[in-house]
């Protein structure tokens, strides 16, 4: 068994997943990276897009949609604040193409200008998970 | 003296209430355990973005600088108190006890030529404020509901991101119960903005541990990750601060009620002690009548 980086995966509300993985793909704002034993210790923002998780190589274990966040990466591990995660087998792409028209509506008809920013990046967070679905 | 029947109504009276403070007991019991374990489950996240906040902060210091949440304006003169208490009250000195400190905090700063402003979350802060200082507050939250979910603190931060940037307020502090037991809660004030320095508590051992004394690299870079990280950090200090008052809250009203379901057991004791003997009483005055009356023949 080759050697392992220790994974953890927190939200605000609770800490999702702790395990020993060999790699894992973080989607960082600057191009995805992958992060394995040994890694130079990296702090990173997140943007929304697909963690993946190989417990073994090449075969994914997990993968997990976040919509932005940060990540640490440390020789032996490897952490993400997440501000929302979802498994991708969770995901369903019909809801979303109504969630992506119904958040489109939502921009156009936004009168404040901080509806429309909010309104602006649920769309977005909607869309990534759209193209994260198609990939 | 009280008669018979209104003994009986006072017994019957004080067994009800006590039967709505024991339940009221059991439910802030339940109430506690969940509140408690929302709390426990939202300490991973905040011990780690510490982590990396004290790992930031120290690169950034070598910098001099940083984002005005964490250097503040340069002035102190607004200061901006966020006063966390319950939208319902039968809870001991729960609310009480939070408006206390923050009259003596308005007071301290206004002595000092500050100009004060509230934010208050929960109706019972806001009904004891608004009487005496209905002028200062700038915005209430109320209705929280039983669940406190990370939106209600990212709500929250927001509204104090936009003030701030508005220039609105120089220095903000948060004043909540935070939990210690179900029968202690401390009256915690807590500096939000700008952010006191981060003390690298078991961090510094834990950091050493793995990887030696790591030096990060920053994608894309400090200033970028801070801007983003310290916002989230505010949204995440305000839940800490939602989920331990609520944690109290309940601790309180589950200590309040447990002593309001016994002092109604010792009343009723009482006064069936008290119905007991005037029953009594008025058997013996008849047959002192009745044989009084026979001897009297």
């Amino acid at each position: 068994m080759a050697e392992t980086l220790e994974f953890e995966l927190v939200s605000p509300e609770k800490l999702l997943m702790q395990r020993s993985v060999e790699m894992v793909v973080v989607p960082g704002a600057e191009g995805n990276f992958a992060a394995m034993r040994g890694h130079a210790p990296v702090i990173s923002t997140l943007r929304p897009g697909v963690i993946d998780v190989y417990d073994k190589r090449p075969e994914i274990a997990d993968r997990i949609f976040v919509a932005g966040g940060f990540a640490e990466v440390t020789a032996n591990r490897c952490t993400v604040l997440a501000e929302e995660a979802v498994p991708l087998s969770d995901l369903d792409s019909g809801a979303l193409d109504q969630a992506i028209r119904d958040l489109a509506e939502d921009v156009t008809d936004a009168k404040e200008a901080t509806a429309r920013v909010a309104a602006e990046k649920a769309l977005n967070v909607a869309k990534a998970k759209r193209a994260a679905l198609r990939r | 003296m009280a008669s018979l029947k209104d003994l009986r109504n006072r017994i019957s009276t004080v067994k009800s209430t006590q039967k709505i403070t024991s339940a009221m007991k059991m439910v802030a019991a339940s109430r506690l355990r969940r509140a408690q374990e929302q709390a426990e489950r939202s300490r991973p996240f905040a011990m780690r973005m510490e982590r990396m906040l004290a790992s930031l902060a120290r690169s950034a210091a070598v910098a001099g600088q940083g984002p005005r949440l964490m250097v503040g304006t340069g002035h102190d003169q607004v200061h901006l108190l966020v006063v966390v208490t319950s939208d319902r009250g039968l809870c001991g000195g729960f609310n009480a006890s939070i408006t206390r400190e923050t009259r003596r905090q308005i007071r301290t700063l206004q002595q000092q030529g500050k100009t004060v402003r509230l934010m208050i979350v929960g109706r019972k802060g806001r009904d004891n404020l608004r009487r005496d200082y209905n002028s200062l507050i700038f915005h209430t939250i109320t209705d929280l509901g039983g669940r406190i979910d990370f939106s209600l603190a990212d709500r929250i931060s927001d509204r104090l991101l936009a003030a701030f940037d508005a220039g609105e307020f120089d220095v903000c502090t948060v004043i909540y119960n935070r939990f210690k037991s179900a029968i202690s809660q401390v009256v915690t004030v807590q500096q939000l903005i700008p952010l006191p320095p981060v003390e690298p508590a078991e961090g510094e051992g834990a950091v050493a541990a793995d990887g030696g004394k790591a030096v990060y690299e920053f994608e894309p870079d400090e200033e970028a990750i801070l801007r983003e990280l310290l916002p989230r950090n505010l949204s995440v200090q305000v839940f800490k601060a939602l989920l331990e008052s609520s944690a109290s809250e309940q601790g309180a009203r589950m200590t309040a009620m447990d002593n309001a379901t016994r002092n109604a057991g010792e009343m009723i004791n009482g006064l069936t002690l008290l119905y007991n003997r005037t029953r009594q009483a008025a058997i013996t005055k008849e047959l002192i009548e009745i044989i009084s009356g026979a001897e009297a023949l």
